[in-house]
């Protein structure tokens, strides 16, 4: 490579002289690395952020933050994860927020169509089923959203679904997701599902039990983790 | 199914997505029917996603599967499963037989072979034949047999398993048996723990 350089330089006029010089500095850098360097599309980013669902007997609360970072950047402060639809069902994604953005715009789609061809609106459970089966439908190029919804169910019980990023999903009282979810999950089994707590401890919260418990959950993790932070939602 | 491992290997790609997996099931024939046992723990990565996880799929009221490798390929496939079940009841006006639709998932997942699905399953069912387990795995694997442990702790479940297998058990000692097994597996496996359900399927379906 630098005989070539040199040729180039020997051929040349003023001009080519710079282009020379660039090449030749750029030959030395590869020079120091000389294993072939593969470039490829990067399809995926994580814009951190933290989900959760906490469902009580006739209520269920749907939380997020929304702080949007990228690497050790925040991008914004302000970015809604939650999706509402239909009025006994919330969405929240926490990952890539364009995966977030076209994953919420299809169900929304999705969920019209079905009130337009069966003439009424979609149970939670129907919901949760049709999430999954989405997910699924790109499980060799999956969107990079980790999902929780949250809603009631046709007997007014509050119902969490949880998911994998390739729809593996299941019912639960309490679930959260996201780059806060190793933090927040131990919390919500402990003070939620009186994991390791002593039988009495046990019952059922009420509303605001539950909200205040969430909002200092959410507190905690956003202490300790950085993609976590700024207004809950 | 090497794009997502070439994707996340690159160094400034985000945290790679693992799929919920790992797992001990079991299922074996005896005298009174098919036991099946599971644990219901699912793990992505090193994080523990799940404790109380539903490992046996209910395809419908008499045939069982089980879901052992990647939860969202199992749950999926099983699911379509069972409506191709029903789809056979309507059109054939009888109840599809278990070799059919451990036939029916095997085909499908052939179909996938090479693509990256992860299922060890076993289909558990009693039809005109008396009952039947069969083991479908995502590389096509499909065997009838009489005993089987699938997942990471399969080897720790054997063990117990093999050691206590009588075809003449009786339908307690039978369901201890599961149990037992798949307490010893979730014991000295890291991916297997949560708790332990056990299903018994009989002449009339499943309990």
């Amino acid at each position: 490579e630098i005989t070539a350089g040199l040729r180039c330089i020997a051929l040349s006029d003023q001009k080519k002289i710079y282009g020379c010089f660039g090449a030749m500095a750029a030959v030395c850098d590869t020079q120091a690395s000389s294993k072939p360097i593969q470039h490829r599309f990067q399809p995926y980013a994580n814009n951190g952020g933290t989900v959760l669902g906490v469902a009580g007997k006739d209520y269920c609360i749907v939380a997020a933050d929304t702080r949007m970072s990228s690497g050790y950047n925040i991008l914004t402060r302000d970015s809604s994860k939650l999706l509402e639809l239909i009025d006994k069902c919330v969405l929240a994604s926490a990952g890539m927020q364009a995966d977030r953005t076209t994953l919420h715009k299809v169900l929304r789609w999705r969920l019209q169509k079905y009130e337009q061809q069966h003439g009424k609106s979609l149970s939670t459970g129907g919901f949760a089923q049709m999430l999954a089966n989405m997910l699924y439908g790109r499980r060799f190029f999956p969107y990079y959203t980790f999902n929780v919804v949250g809603g009631l169910d046709e007997e007014g019980v509050g119902a969490v679904y949880a998911y994998d990023a390739i729809g593996s999903y299941e019912r639960y009282k309490f679930g959260c997701a996201g780059s806060g979810n190793a933090l927040i999950q131990p919390m919500l089994d402990n003070q939620v599902g009186f994991n390791n707590q002593p039988a009495t401890a046990s019952h059922d919260l009420s509303v605001d039990e539950a909200v205040q418990l969430v909002r200092d959950v959410f507190s905690s993790a956003a202490e300790r983790d950085i993609y976590t932070g700024d207004t809950l939602q | 199914s090497t794009f997502l491992k070439d994707v996340f290997s690159e160094s400034k790609a985000p945290p790679a997505i693992e799929f919920a997996k790992g797992t001990t099931t079991l299922g074996f024939v005896f005298k009174h029917g098919i036991v099946i046992a599971v644990d219901s723990r699912a793990s992505m990565g090193q994080y523990i996603s799940s404790s109380s996880v539903k490992k046996v799929i209910e395809i419908n009221p008499y045939l069982l599967g089980t879901m052992a490798g990647g939860a969202a390929d199992c749950q999926f496939w099983e699911r379509s499963l069972g409506m191709q079940c029903r789809l056979h009841e309507l059109r054939n006006k009888e109840r599809i037989s278990v070799a059919a639709a451990s036939k029916l998932l095997a085909n499908i997942v052939y179909g996938y072979k090479g693509m990256g699905l992860s299922m060890g399953t076993m289909i558990a069912g009693w039809d005109k034949k008396g009952p039947g387990l069969y083991y479908v795995d995502s590389d096509g694997t499909r065997i009838k047999g009489d005993v089987f442990s699938v997942g990471s702790g399969s080897t720790y479940a054997y063990g117990v398993l093999d050691s206590g297998y009588k075809y003449d058990l009786e339908v307690d000692e039978a369901l201890e048996l599961g149990r037992r097994s798949i307490w010893h597996a979730t014991h000295r496996d890291a991916y297997s723990g949560g708790t332990i359900n056990v299903y018994h399927v009989k002449v009339d379906g499943w309990v």
